[in-house]
């Protein structure tokens, strides 16, 4: 029963749950008319205390084709952070006006404390560095849809491992399916926490190897997940100067790589892709933006007891 | 050596690490007990070298569970008439609130000032600990106690 819970990391949910939500997201994506009234008179809150464009978007769009409506802030600067306010003094007022809260805050566990304060759901929209379920929700739907499930897939992440949140819930989600194996594509500064290795990995049973070159294990992957290396996650610019163009995918790279080869990326990207890999086939990132509507659409329906 | 008096109701809290004492005599709020209490620093020990011993005369609560966090090699012996009526032996708890604060600046415990700040168990063969918050991991009995 998803009603009224709230989700802040992957793993809230349980298996059965994201194959729940995932066919649910495959039957809107299907007939979006049926659905279209399923949120009538349901407000979603959109607080964004950091700046996002696709991921408010897509939320505030889920809401809007599910027949509901939205009110929020898109920065800090609007909110009453800015005078000082507790984030739990926010939540309970916010829970007051309405259905459903997205949130996204720098500060890693703000979503945990926000659900620790609100009697309506809360969805963890990204936490700072460290989790972005409704992404790896997206990625989940992006696999399944594309590659028909989930076990027995080498998957590369690639870039920022260690500030990438979106990298960190799909490396968590991905552990509970048989037989998945995980390649770590970065610089040795940018390398995935260590509790992911200990704590997820290692735990799960997960095969996992760290490599520095992308063209050296290009060939042996069924997905490729590529990052951007953000900016705002470093503390000083010269380590991002020096690291930014460190892992970009072109067409020379893509030649090693094996057909059925999927190129995802949870986007804004910079240059880690080159533009001319869009037209190859394998590269699925704008297919996983659209996904990623219908994965947040499917999530809201059930939280908020729509369906 | 010094010599302390035996005590008798009360609890010996033995085998500290050499230098923890004050941080637990502190912890334990005993530089405000009404009653009788010793902290003895540097006791020759044959196990450890040197140890430090606190001796309480009086049967207080203690949340033992913080001590194991703490220093899990710490005994506790239990005091009645003058002879030992019970020996606790410490282990790790699986969750400790308020004992250590999280050191990570990008953690929502660094700003939100009210939040408790509790961490898990979560590798008990390496005393490892996760803040609930951010995950950043700790070991336990390293760091300032809060």
């Amino acid at each position: 029963m998803l009603k009224g819970r709230h989700l802040i990391e992957p793993a809230d949910l349980s298996i059965k749950e994201i194959d729940e939500i995932c066919s649910l997201a495959e039957q809107i994506l299907v007939d979006p008319a049926a659905f279209a009234d399923v949120c009538r008179g349901k407000i979603l809150a959109t607080l964004f205390f950091e700046p996002s464009t696709r991921t408010r978007l897509s939320f505030e769009a889920a809401m809007l084709r599910l027949g509901g409506s939205f009110l929020g802030f898109a920065d800090a600067a609007a909110s009453s952070a800015v005078k000082g306010e507790s984030l739990s003094d926010t939540i309970r007022t916010v829970a007051s006006y309405t259905d459903v809260i997205a949130m996204r805050n720098p500060k890693e566990g703000a979503a945990l404390l926000a659900s620790k304060y609100s009697d309506i759901p809360i969805i963890n929209a990204g936490d700072g560095g460290h989790q972005h379920p409704t992404q790896t929700l997206t990625d989940l739907l992006t696999i399944r849809s594309i590659k028909g499930g989930f076990n027995d897939l080498t998957i590369g992440l690639c870039g920022d491992l260690k500030f990438g949140r979106t990298v960190h819930s799909l490396a968590k989600a991905m552990s509970r399916y048989q037989r998945v194996k995980f390649i770590l594509i970065s610089p040795s500064e940018l390398q995935i926490p260590e509790y992911i290795t200990s704590q997820v990995f290692k735990r799960s049973g997960i095969e996992y190897s760290t490599e520095e070159r992308l063209e050296d294990v290009i060939g042996d992957l069924d997905v490729l997940y590529m990052t951007r290396v953000q900016k705002e996650r470093f503390f000083n610019e010269q380590d991002y100067i020096r690291l930014k163009d460190s892992y970009i995918l072109d067409n020379e790279k893509m030649k090693l790589a094996k057909k059925s080869l999927i190129v995802l990326h949870p986007l804004p990207r910079v240059n880690e892709i080159a533009p001319e890999v869009d037209d190859d086939p394998r590269a699925a990132y704008f297919k996983q933006v659209k996904f990623g509507m219908y994965a947040r659409m499917a999530l809201i329906a059930k939280l908020t007891g729509a369906i | 050596m010094l010599n302390v008096d035996t005590i008798k109701n009360g609890i010996v809290i033995d085998h500290i690490r050499a230098g923890s004492g004050p941080r637990i005599f502190a912890w334990l709020g005993l530089d405000k007990a009404d009653y009788c209490v010793a902290l003895i620093m540097n006791v020759p020990s044959k196990t450890h070298g040197r140890k430090d011993i606190i001796k309480i005369d009086s049967i207080i609560n203690i949340d033992y569970s913080v001590l194991g966090f703490i220093d899990p090699n710490i005994t506790i012996n239990v005091v009645v008439e003058e002879r030992i009526t019970k020996k606790i032996n410490l282990t790790l708890p699986e969750r400790v609130e308020n004992v250590i604060s999280c050191k990570n600046p990008r953690c929502i415990t660094s700003t939100e000032k009210y939040i408790p700040h509790v961490f898990k168990l979560v590798d008990k063969r390496r005393a490892e600990y996760c803040c609930e918050y951010c995950d950043e991991l700790y070991r336990a009995g390293i760091g300032e106690v809060m």
